[in-house]
């Protein structure tokens, strides 16, 4: 130990030339900046990373295997444990495999319902990237910032579902109950006051020049590479490409919402930051169209044996309540078959392959995490890079360790 | 997903292109699933992505028919075109005494992890990975935890001792 202390330099200098020495760095898995339950292995020469393997499984609870063994309706509840940012997104794409199997209509008020709740999700998400990420490279005000719109998006999923963190709000058919008396009002109050939420945002982070010299030119992947690495959602569109599975291959009437697909050319940072701020401003658009076409009407799809009746119904006829008593006791059965059901989730290609056998449970449920991709690329992006930029290139990834080890 | 009439157009290309290629097509649900052989796997996506515009692999994931089927086990790629934005679906049948595929990382790099996943959870070898071991469990774990005959609370409780 003393050898150590006796080795400290009198002065520090700065050095631009390989020490020819390798050092191994453990970071995490209880690391803060890993976002969760992250390891990654860093093989470092002074404070340049020459490699960097990521470590995971930490979380991993065997969720896709818990499918199999839970009925239908009850995988709805896991979906929601995976990526807990962007809960709703998870249910979205389990039921629309479900249903697109059971080939059921949704009726028009929950489809709208389904697009607003996502996109209120999204911004939700995006608020705790854009806090964590600027935490971890010292910009602490924004943080607080970013919550505290959380909180009121969290708050009306709370008027809606009961749940805040775990809505578990759409289900096969439709959605679980209808948006509670007074709902579109608060939602209203809540995106008439985003706008000014937005400009502070701009002025913390995108004004910071702190903020911008950590982030420009730091993880750079090229629009080549990032296909080929698989990478979708922002961290794609960050590196020019457009591409959004909501116009792409639209779902729940995305294709009649106006909005526009940002895209950053440069593949670095900076590029996904700026993608991910001009999404809220999107999304933001598509929560002001969706609450203008909310009208009165039915809320679940007319499909009496899938989904649950009316309690009301239930006192008066006696099929309501023997159809009730099947799906509770004994779940429904979908038709044998295969579906891959890819959304636009907050993170990127959310996508639920379903495999049924004509039984009231799935055969095989396997979910495409988009941060389970995405954080396959950060060796690609963080070797030859200095170990303080890995946090940065972490945060710009914006993964959730719950989807990557499901 | 959309347009699974120029799916099946592109299928008989791929049948003219090598016949091997193609075992069987299936068309459900506007989604086209093609049957290739697992040696030529490698040589199919080679061409589908650079002839066809399918650059984007979105996915890979192992499927469990249950003990008693042979072949016991499938490997679905899901591919995705950046450029036409269409999707479609190869999948490998395998036997359960050889669970072997061609990888498919020389043609996406991004087949690395979800290669290492399907051989995690099923068991399924990549011949030719040049990092094939096991990812979301720990590597000294018995068995392959997806597999239909592997019981759902496991054999033993699992201690990282």
């Amino acid at each position: 130990m003393s050898s150590v202390v006796d080795n400290i330099p009198g002065q520090f200098e700065v050095l631009d030339q390989s020490l020819e020495t390798e050092m191994t760095l453990s970071m995490g898995p209880q690391h803060p900046s890993t976002h969760g339950v992250l390891r990654l292995d860093l093989r470092l020469d002074g404070e340049l990373v020459i490699k960097a393997i990521p470590d995971i499984g930490y979380l991993h609870t065997g969720m896709e295997k818990l499918f199999e063994y839970k009925k239908y309706q009850q995988g709805i509840v896991i979906t929601d444990r995976m990526d807990y940012l962007n809960p709703l997104g998870n249910n979205l794409a389990y039921v629309m495999a479900a249903e697109k199997l059971l080939q059921i209509e949704i009726p028009e008020r929950a489809q709208v319902i389904r697009v607003l709740f996502c996109e209120l999700q999204r911004i939700a998400s995006h608020m705790v990237w854009l806090g964590t990420s600027a935490l971890d490279l010292g910009a602490m005000s924004i943080f607080f910032f970013c919550f505290k719109e959380r909180e009121k998006i969290l708050n009306l999923i709370e008027a809606a579902s009961g749940g805040r963190m775990t809505p578990s709000y759409f289900r096969i058919g439709g959605l679980m109950m209808d948006l509670p008396a007074g709902f579109d009002r608060r939602c209203k109050q809540f995106s008439d006051n985003f706008a000014d939420a937005l400009n502070t945002f701009e002025t913390l982070a995108t004004g910071n020049t702190i903020w911008q010299s950590r982030t420009q030119g730091v993880g750079v992947i090229s629009r080549e590479d990032a296909i080929d690495w698989g990478l979708t959602g922002p961290c794609l569109r960050g590196s020019g490409v457009e591409l959004d599975i909501r116009r792409h291959n639209p779902y729940t009437g995305y294709e009649t919402y106006d909005f526009d697909i940002p895209t950053e050319p440069d593949g670095d940072v900076w590029g996904r930051f700026r993608v991910r701020m001009r999404e809220l401003y999107e999304s933001h658009k598509i929560v002001r169209q969706a609450l203008e076409r909310l009208k009165p009407g039915p809320i679940k799809a007319d499909a009496p044996k899938v989904v649950l009746p009316d309690r009301d119904d239930m006192r008066k006829h006696m099929d309501s309540l023997i159809h009730h008593f099947l799906i509770v006791a004994e779940g429904f059965n979908i038709p044998a078959g295969e579906v891959y059901m890819p959304i636009e989730g907050s993170k990127g290609e959310l996508g639920v392959y379903m495999k049924s056998d004509g039984s009231s449970k799935p055969s095989r449920v396997h979910v495409r995490g988009p941060s389970f991709i995405n954080l396959s690329a950060l060796p690609a992006m963080s070797e030859g890079e200095m170990i303080a930029d890995v946090v940065a290139i972490i945060g710009s990834l914006d993964i959730v360790l719950g989807e990557i080890d499901r | 997903m959309a347009n699974t009439e120029a799916l099946l157009g592109l299928v008989e290309k791929l049948r003219g292109e090598n016949a091997a290629w193609v075992s069987d097509v299936r068309e459900a649900l506007g989604e086209v699933t093609v049957f290739v052989p697992g040696d030529s796997i490698s040589a199919v996506c080679e061409y589908l992505k650079h002839s066809e515009g399918f650059d984007l692999l979105a996915d890979i994931c192992g499927a469990d028919l249950g003990p008693e089927e042979d072949p016991r086990f499938e490997v679905n790629y899901h591919l995705f075109s950046t450029i036409h934005f269409n999707r479609l679906r190869l999948k490998v049948l395998l036997s359960e005494d050889a669970p072997n595929v061609r990888t498919v990382t020389n043609v996406w790099k991004t087949a690395d992890w979800h290669e290492r996943e399907t051989f995690d959870m099923f068991g399924v070898v990549f011949e030719g990975h040049p990092d094939l071991r096991r990812i979301l469990l720990p590597s000294d774990f018995d068995g392959h935890a997806l597999r239909k005959d592997y019981p759902l609370r496991g054999y033993e409780p699992y201690s990282m001792n």
